[in-house]
């Protein structure tokens, strides 16, 4: 894999070109005595305005773009700057650790909290490390324990969801990924202390909603969240993976479609150029959502916090006005 | 309620369903040989050559689990259709028109009520044919209704899986489904009913990974294909290929996550056994050793 450090999205050249241009005359000046404050004024205006023209209207596959962004805070990064005291903890006690299925335990604003999430890895050997993001059941069944922890010293649970989907392969089958993910799935259900959930990056499919099942769902703006990738998509039903932009289309995977489709409860605005122009200031605004919507479900009861979460989920899509096709 | 008015023979019109018993011959897809498809029906559609299950149309697995066939099939809720305008090659609502056409049926799930093996029970059957069984908002309704069911009348629930996976032209809201299924399913369970999942081919994808994977006891029809990725997935993944058996109900059992595989011919009778034994915890009298019991009979 190249270095991808400096990533830049086709739809974000022009933004690259004039920093580049800034680069370059604060470079100059620094040899000269000319002076160069007007210039660089009219560079940073015009940065600031293309920023926003190019992030004014993202089409769903720019977005699929940004999610995917190698320099998007990750799991770890959420973890480092909002939970005090972390503690992370290993294993499934049943096979192995999964090191994708970050877990521990902490304190989020002097709260106890349990918190999961998958991280993808920031350069080769983290993303080996990390199996690129793809958690292995383990992986799913470590979630399980460390929310049956939650549940028995009633913790709040925060998840930081971003997988591309649980990982397929020959060891994930012989070990039961469905039935592991399945597991999850009902383990989120049944807990009866608050649950968070947020797509930070990527939300795919199973090995997403594996942990993403939750009282409160939130979404970042530039974050995905889909059934399949939309290369997957494209394959099966274009047969064409060159396809993917129409299957991301079709999808409706974007954090304002699945707003719109009650799917999830609040969007988090990125700071303008996304959520890898300026980390600090993303993490910023996640932290503000979590704080927020904790609040809320803190005076809950732990019976409510589980029905809310069953009706919460058995509700979805039921008040979806369509056309109905006849038979 | 008078349970038994409520039995009525299936409503099934006569040229609705399409098959492949309309043709005379069959050519077996493992072994080759052709057929008598009147043989075929005899064995459930287990080939006499090499034994190979082949795909069951809904209704004949319905008449094949209930008692004498008899059952009343439940109305489900009309689902919106479409709810993201999908069209890829071809719109989704036409191919919900073909469909609809060709199985008769609205979407790919039926729920029933009837008794198997005495035992007053709801199932919740997918339907292979009806989009490679995938699982969007109605079968994902459907298995809500059909929990529902079990809780109320407080009976046993069995869903019998035959599926590719979630419905991708209803993007998120398929994915959905699995959540809402896990949580109806995880209803009956918290009631303390029997939650049977039998597992037919093909299960797969969001299927398996939700309520397939969280009956009480799971059922597996001998060599039916069961796996959370599909073959061609996992090999494209690790470029290698796959061993033989791989993903058989037999290697699921194997490693653990399946209880029973039957051969087709025993499906009923493991699934009226278990469900007996589950529900009438202690016979009315002690029977000596060997006797068998004849209530069920
Ligand atoms: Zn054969």
């Amino acid at each position: 894999m190249s270095d991808d450090t400096n990533v830049v999205l086709d739809f974000e050249r022009k933004i690259v070109e004039i920093e580049d241009r800034i680069k370059t005359v604060t470079a100059l000046a620094k040899d000269s005595d000319v002076n160069i404050d007007k210039e660089l004024n009219r560079l940073q205006l015009k940065l600031e305005r293309q920023i926003k023209l190019s992030y004014a209207n993202l089409t769903p596959w720019q977005r699929v773009q940004i999610a995917r962004h190698p320099k998007r805070p990750q799991c770890l990064d959420y973890v480092k700057a909002l939970i005090d005291d972390f503690v992370p903890l290993c294993g499934d006690r049943v096979f192995a650790d999964d090191p994708t299925m970050v877990g521990g335990i902490g304190r989020y604003h002097g709260i106890s909290v349990v918190v999961i999430g998958q991280e993808k890895g920031v350069d080769l050997e983290t993303r080996v490390k990390y199996n690129f993001g793809m958690a292995k059941p383990e992986g799913y069944r470590k979630a399980q324990r460390l929310m049956d922890l939650a549940d028995k010293f009633n913790m709040p649970i925060i998840c930081f969801v971003d997988t591309d989907g649980a990982y397929p392969g020959i060891e994930s089958e012989a070990r039961g990924q469905a039935e592991a993910i399945a597991s999850s799935i009902q383990k989120c259900l049944t807990v009866s202390v608050p649950l968070i959930s947020v797509i930070i990056g990527m939300g795919g499919s199973g090995g997403a909603i594996a942990i993403a099942t939750a009282n409160r769902i939130l979404m970042m703006e530039n974050a995905i969240y889909s059934v399949i990738s939309p290369e997957g998509c494209a394959s099966i039903l274009w047969r064409s993976a060159d396809k993917a932009k129409d299957a991301a289309e079709a999808l409706k995977l974007t954090a304002q479609d699945l707003k719109h489709l009650e799917v999830i409860d609040e969007i988090i605005n990125e700071p303008i150029g996304g959520a890898h122009r300026d980390t600090v200031a993303a993490i910023e605004k996640v932290d503000e959502a979590v704080y927020r919507h904790l609040q809320e479900l803190l005076p809950l009861s732990r019976e409510e916090l589980k029905k809310q979460r069953n009706q919460k989920i058995l509700e979805m899509g039921r008040r979806l006005e369509t056309e109905s096709v006849e038979g | 309620m008078n349970w038994l008015s409520d039995f009525v023979r299936p409503k099934v019109k006569k040229t609705a369903q399409k098959e492949i018993a309309d043709d005379l011959w069959l050519k077996c897809p493992n072994c080759g040989k052709l057929l008598f498809t009147k043989e075929l029906k005899k064995t459930w559609y287990v080939c006499p050559e090499c034994d190979y299950h082949l795909r069951l149309y809904m209704d004949k697995r319905l008449k094949m689990l209930f008692d004498n066939g008899v059952y009343s099939e439940v109305a489900l809720k009309l689902i919106p259709d479409d709810p993201l305008k999908f069209k890829d090659s071809k719109k989704y609502t036409d191919r919900l028109r073909t469909y609809r056409k060709t199985t008769n049926r609205n979407d790919a799930i039926v729920v029933a009520r009837g008794n198997v093996g005495g035992v007053k029970c709801v199932i919740a059957a997918l339907d292979f044919a009806f989009m490679g069984g995938s699982m969007g908002m109605a079968v994902g309704e459907g298995v809500v209704k059909a929990s529902e069911i079990a809780v109320k009348n407080k009976i046993p629930l069995i869903t019998v899986a035959s599926s590719g996976g979630a419905r991708m032209q209803e993007g998120i809201l398929s994915l959905m489904q699995m959540a809402r299924t896990a949580s109806a399913v995880n209803n009956v369970k918290e009631n303390g009913l029997p939650f049977i999942s039998i597992m037919a081919d093909p299960t797969t994808g969001g299927v398996s990974a939700s309520f397939a994977m969280l009956g009480d006891i799971h059922i597996a029809e001998k060599g039916c294909l069961i796996g959370f990725a599909g073959p061609r997935v996992i090999e494209q993944t690790i470029r290698e290929k796959l061993p033989e058996g791989f993903q058989r109900a037999e290697y699921l059992r194997e490693h653990g996550m399946v209880d029973v595989v039957v051969h087709r011919s025993e499906m009923k009778n493991t699934l009226a056994t278990i469900l007996q034994i589950l529900t009438d915890k202690r016979a009315t009298t002690f029977e000596t050793k060997g006797e068998k019991n004849k209530k069920s009979a």
